[in-house]
């Protein structure tokens, strides 16, 4: 049932750019491109926090990151996006790597508190950095140029390259997760003493997989400031942080491709809902609560009949 | 003295007020089930995990075989030979059977930075699971998820998973507890064949399992250890019998 689902939103994902077209409605491509681009952060937070229990309230430094990198690259002329997305994804993974140093020491309340602590500095350090912007934020001229490859100003190009690199994350996180490593992410997951008595240095496994988690957030954020065509310290912001945490509970830490599911409803929902009025958030909150009362393994499991989170196959 | 496989000396460990080591001194020696007896709140629990490395004694030194392993973490004391169980079974619920002890094989297969091929269909992996799974005489439980095992078969599970890994010593936090006779009985065959694999450290307050086991026998009281002897001499003890053994015989 649960590969029924993601293939499900996957076709319909994949199909919105000829809906777009049909209906002549090309702002749905900005929007479905959104929903992706916050279905890989989501994706890259549930790997620590749905198979390695660290629960991130900071991960939304990630996405700023990466997307400070492009936007303070193109602003220093360089346009490339060969050079800006390594970057972008480089950095991130040397903060999370570092970070995690410092964050993995802890665990619990503790480990919401620093990783939260540690964006905020992030956030600081972009608001008082006068020459990017500061607190207005960096606008970028022109998206990342891959030499004619593929033209990112081109609205169904960008879309079906967001989609693919959704395809790779996930691909690349259900691996991982079956693998030799995933089993180790796991049970430190579920027993962390367990793990060492048996052998297992587990936090050398868990700064590898924070340091993953970071990186491919910082993809995400690359392609976010693309797709704006700005980066702020807004991004970054630990309400941000807030809502890709909120994804990955409300589409469920069960499976790889819970979180897809999470950034697209609650993307939606809360676009459809401010339509609606501006006290979107009033109706979205119940909701949230309902979700996480009444469906554990979040909207995945409520689709795929499944009660309750269990790894057993 | 080579054949002494874990050695501890001076081992004191303080919380707060509490001395629940006091210049704690045990050996095992090769071959040997040694069995760790004495009042709830003895320390044994404590000693366990300092000899397992969980807890770093305040002072004191550890060595497995001509090693000194004191200021080793547990992981590194694993790699080292050093098996142990748990008194709380601590098996991973939502794995299968298989796929536990698969993990204990893992642990001591190489590093685990790999991150494609699939664990489950690993064959280095599984077929040791899965034989020692018949061993134990959980085989046709293999598929089935720890959680919905019965306590006696998480706590053989717990023992597979241990002995998946290749201990030369095995601490064992009482493999009994929670054991009805049947299945106390049981851990206890179970646990004689192992003799000759690993020497044994056992904790545990199923006294005819420890005298049916046991080639030697610590006593602990408050902390300290106030006799070490064969199952016979501890029986004769009268120190013991005053404090330990002669209250249980009242009871």
């Amino acid at each position: 049932m649960e590969r029924i689902v993601t293939i499900a939103v996957l076709i319909a994902l994949a199909a919105v750019p000829l809906l777009a077209s049909v209906f002549d409605a090309p702002f749905y491509l900005d929007l479905f491109g959104r929903v992706m681009i916050y279905a890989i952060a989501a994706i890259s937070l549930n790997l620590i926090m749905g198979y390695g229990g660290m629960v991130s309230f900071g991960h939304a430094a990630f996405l700023g990151l990466g997307g400070y990198a492009v936007g303070i690259l193109a602003k220093e002329g360089i346009d490339s996006g060969f050079v800006q997305w390594p970057l972008a994804i480089g950095s991130c993974a040397l903060f999370a790597l570092l970070t995690g140093l410092v964050v993995l020491r802890t665990s619990g309340a503790y480990f919401i508190m620093i990783t939260l602590a540690f964006a905020q500095m992030l956030f600081f350090l972009f608001t008082s950095l006068a020459e990017y912007g500061g607190d207005d934020g960096l606008t970028i001229w022109t998206r990342s140029d891959f030499a004619g490859l593929i033209d990112l100003n081109d609205g169904a190009s960008f879309y079906y390259l967001i989609f693919a690199l959704l395809l790779a994350c996930l691909g690349i996180s259900a691996r991982l997760i079956d693998s030799r490593f995933g089993m180790v992410l796991r049970g430190a997951k579920a027993n962390e003493r367990r793990m060492q008595a048996i052998g297992f240095p587990t936090f050398r496994y868990k700064l590898a997989a924070y340091t993953i988690s970071g990186a491919m957030c910082g993809l995400a954020g690359a392609l976010l400031a693309n797709q704006a065509e700005f980066v702020g310290p807004s991004v970054l912001h630990w309400s941000r942080s807030g809502e890709i945490l909120v994804m990955v509970v409300l589409g469920g830490m069960g499976g790889v491709a819970g979180p897809v599911l999470g950034a697209a409803t609650y993307l939606l929902l809360s676009y459809f809902l401010a339509d609606l009025t501006k006290h979107w958030a009033i109706i979205m909150g119940p909701l949230l609560i309902l979700v996480v009362l009444f469906a554990r393994g979040g909207l995945l499991g409520l689709l795929s009949g499944r009660r309750a989170k269990t790894d057993a196959p | 003295m080579s054949d002494i496989l874990l050695r501890a000396e001076g081992i004191t460990k303080r919380y707060g007020g509490i001395l629940a080591c006091d210049n704690v001194g045990i050996e095992l020696r090769a071959g040997e089930t040694h069995a760790v007896i004495g009042p709830n709140g003895a320390g044994k629990t404590t000693l366990l995990a300092q000899l397992a490395g969980e807890i770093a004694p305040d002072s004191g030194r550890i060595h497995l075989g001509a090693r000194d392993v004191t200021d080793l973490r547990a992981p590194e004391r694993a790699a080292l030979g050093l098996g142990r169980s748990f008194q709380i079974t601590s098996v991973f619920r939502e794995f299968t059977t298989r796929q536990n002890v698969a993990l204990a094989v893992q642990a001591h297969d190489g590093h685990s930075f790999r991150f494609w091929r699939k664990a489950r269909t690993d064959a280095a992996l599984i077929e040791p699971a899965r034989a020692m799974l018949d061993r134990l005489g959980l085989g046709d439980r293999a598929g089935v998820p720890a959680a919905l095992l019965s306590h006696g078969e998480q706590r053989q599970l717990e023992l597979a998973m241990a002995l998946a890994t290749k201990p030369r010593v095995l601490l064992l936090d009482e493999p009994m507890a929670g054991m009805g006779a049947a299945d106390s009985e049981r851990m206890t065959q179970l646990l004689s064949a192992l003799k000759s694999e690993a020497a044994l450290l056992l904790v545990e307050h199923d006294m005819d399992a420890v005298f049916a086991l046991a080639d030697r026998i610590t006593v602990m009281t408050y902390g300290r250890v106030i006799a070490t002897g064969t199952p016979a001499e501890i029986r004769a003890n009268q120190v013991v019998r005053d404090a330990y053994l002669g209250a249980d015989e009242a009871a």
